[in-house]
């Protein structure tokens, strides 16, 4: 079976580019450009030698004896929390920000939700010395204070999104705003699977770079291309996407998302959107979305910034409708256990995005011989705040 | 297909006035007083907005009409309800405006034959790609005498502005400058090389001119390059003033269409 998006920009009956007419000439003239762009020679030249030699690749595959004791399995993580600037983020703005410039964009826009994609821009933009502007939900702007200081240290401009919940989705209504009012020297770096054609793709094959070293990682460690099972956390999806890509074909590999259940799925606070949404169209693709019967999108909420989005990529709708992917769900409080349990196993505080990919370690049935990999995406520097407020120390 | 909007380009085909506003703003149940009121003075075409919780089109004034509405019960069932019987008050062609989702959940076959039912002439749905409207709804759209009205920007190429032209049934909405609604005002030199354009590029569809509208100056303008403008944002900017919703219209159209 093909998991890939095909020619008219679908995974399944999911994606395609549902876009004011506005957007079109800056979204066609991506799609017509982005593959040969990303298989071009000098592309793949510099891309490469950023990734290796400014974000770290390629990141560690750690196998974590303490908690691998504990569930009486075989747990590796995936550590993109030590990419440079704290997660996974970095690997897709790389690679947009080399597009941008061969499509001679001189003003960047991104949306971010808990600050580590519009930290992920911020940086690279001060890398190519591009104008940058960030849009981030009010609430968010409060809760990851650190990431938006160091955004504003970059040179980035922060503006603050004041509708709606104030969280990820108003933040992405405002940079598709900024771009249909800008439409000739702006490039919009989208930071996760989301979005119109070609993104969703575009952003997949960017992070695909995680499954592609876990791969041979793993040949080098245990002498197995394949684990048993991928866990990653899922709010449009981008690091899990990265995380399944190369074993979307491997059929024995069991591919687990996680979603934010914010206070329960029984509530109405809650992200976990595979889990309760309906098929529907938000941010120009058709997926699965949380809304009213009259096709109102639904406010959601999470503890993490970063999954707090009523919608999820084409790409693991797909994924979801035709079985190759489960996907399960965490609450607030049992992500806060499982960042703690890894804080003081591995001495790894994680952040609380990749935290959920952690908390359903005791809901799945793992035997001792198992191989599972943990996409650990980011690191918790940034939700210090959260964690202190909620342990007291 | 013909219907009122092809009898209102026929007839008066020059200075026609269409004017936006969101249905369930101010108060739910203002949207039949806010039509009659609009036929009463002068109005030739109307714009009944549907409003969606994400309008990533639309600028703050029609963004915040939109949320008021929402708060206020606005929902497709509940305009449909509003609606049902307006064709026994109101002559002119009316179309509805909206974001693609709501008509998606609502079903887009019941919700054309409903539009049909009603006596509504014609859909504006910015996030509907003219690819997919073409092949998965054109035909539930002719078989209900509906015109899909399609957009076109300054940066719109050639090629499209044909391929958009031949899809065009009723007329086409000239968007005056890349934006969403309400954000930029008057119209600059920049923008009449746009509509010169436009208009030797020789449509077959009629044009009206759209985004930046906004009093009898814009208006006068948008005039002499198409057969008409729309007005949204400044009008539903105009309903927010402290006054019987009658006179604030009466006032508001007066001052557009003033000597014109």
């Amino acid at each position: 079976m093909d998991y890939q998006v095909n020619r008219k920009g679908y995974y399944g009956e999911f994606g395609g580019a549902y876009i004011p007419e506005m957007m079109v000439p800056n979204i066609q003239e991506l799609e017509s450009q982005y593959l040969e762009i990303m298989h071009s020679y000098d592309f793949r030249q510099e891309f490469i030698g950023l990734m290796k030699n400014y974000v770290g690749r390629p990141s560690p595959l750690y196998f974590a004896k303490r908690l691998s004791e504990k569930y009486q399995s075989n747990i590796f993580l995936k550590r993109e929390d030590l990419n440079h600037t704290g997660s996974h983020k970095i690997n897709n703005t790389i690679g947009q920000i080399l597009v941008a410039k061969k499509l001679g964009k001189t003003r960047i826009i991104a949306e971010t939700g808990a600050g580590q994609h519009g930290l992920a821009t911020a940086t690279v933009c001060a890398l190519m010395g591009l104008k940058c502007i960030v849009y981030m939900g009010a609430v968010d702007v409060e809760r990851q204070a650190p990431n938006v200081k160091k955004m504003r240290m970059l040179g980035a401009e922060v503006i603050s999104a004041v509708s709606g919940n104030k969280t990820l989705k108003d933040a992405t209504n405002e940079a598709m705003r900024d771009w249909i009012n800008n439409p000739v020297d702006t490039y919009y770096i989208i930071g996760s699977v989301v979005g119109p054609h070609p993104y969703p793709d575009m952003v997949a094959r960017f992070q695909s770079v995680i499954s592609e070293e876990i791969r041979w990682q793993l040949e080098e460690q245990i002498g197995r291309e394949n684990p048993d099972r991928i866990i990653a956390c899922v709010g449009g999806g981008s690091n899990a996407a990265g995380a399944f890509y190369h074993f979307l074909n491997q059929e024995g590999v069991e591919l687990i998302g996680v979603e934010a259940a914010g206070k329960g799925i029984d509530t109405k606070e809650t992200a976990a959107t595979i889990t309760l949404g309906t098929p529907g169209v938000l941010h120009s693709s058709r997926s699965i979305l949380m809304q009213t019967e009259d096709g109102q999108i639904t406010e959601p909420y999470s503890i993490s910034a970063g999954l707090d989005y009523p919608g999820i990529g084409p790409f693991h709708a797909n994924l979801f409708a035709t079985r190759r992917a489960t996907y399960l769900w965490a609450t607030d409080a049992e992500v806060l256990d499982a960042a703690l349990e890894l804080t003081r196993l591995e001495g790894i505080i994680p952040a609380l995005e990749s935290a959920h990919a952690l908390a359903v370690l005791p809901k799945i049935k793992l035997k001792p011989e198992e191989i599972t990999v943990i996409n650990l995406s980011g690191r918790g520097d940034k939700d210090m705040e959260t964690y202190l407020n909620h342990f007291g120390y | 297909m013909y219907n009122r909007i092809n009898k209102l380009f026929q007839g008066k085909g020059k200075n026609i006035l269409s004017v936006y506003f969101t249905a369930g703003y101010p108060k739910l149940n203002d949207t039949k007083t806010i039509i009659q009121e609009l036929v009463k003075n002068g109005v030739d075409l109307i714009e009944i907005g549907m409003p969606f919780s994400d309008p990533v089109a639309d600028g703050p004034v029609i963004q915040h009409s939109s949320l008021v509405a929402l708060q206020n019960g606005m929902s497709i069932r509940e305009l449909f309800r509003q609606l049902e019987d307006i064709r026994q008050s109101v002559d002119i062609p009316l179309i509805l405006m909206g974001y693609i989702n709501p008509v998606l959940q609502y079903g887009v076959d019941q919700f054309c034959q409903k539009c049909r039912e009603i006596g509504i002439d014609g859909l504006i749905i910015p996030d509907l790609p003219l690819s997919v409207y073409e092949e998965e709804y054109k035909s539930i759209f002719e078989a209900n005498n509906l015109h899909n009205i399609f957009l076109i920007t300054p940066q719109t190429s050639d090629e499209r502005l044909r391929t958009i032209d031949e899809a065009s049934s009723g007329f086409i909405y000239m968007v005056s400058s890349n934006s969403t609604t309400g954000a930029k005002t008057g119209i600059s030199e920049l923008q009449k090389n746009y509509f010169e354009r436009i208009n030797a590029f020789g449509l077959k569809n009629p044009r009206l001119i759209g985004f930046g509208i906004s009093n009898n100056e814009t208006f006068r303008n948008a005039c002499q390059y198409a057969q008409g403008a729309i007005i949204g944002s400044a009008f539903v900017n105009a309903l927010e003033v402290d006054s019987p919703l009658d006179e604030k219209i009466s006032h508001f159209i007066e001052s557009i269409a003033k000597d014109i």
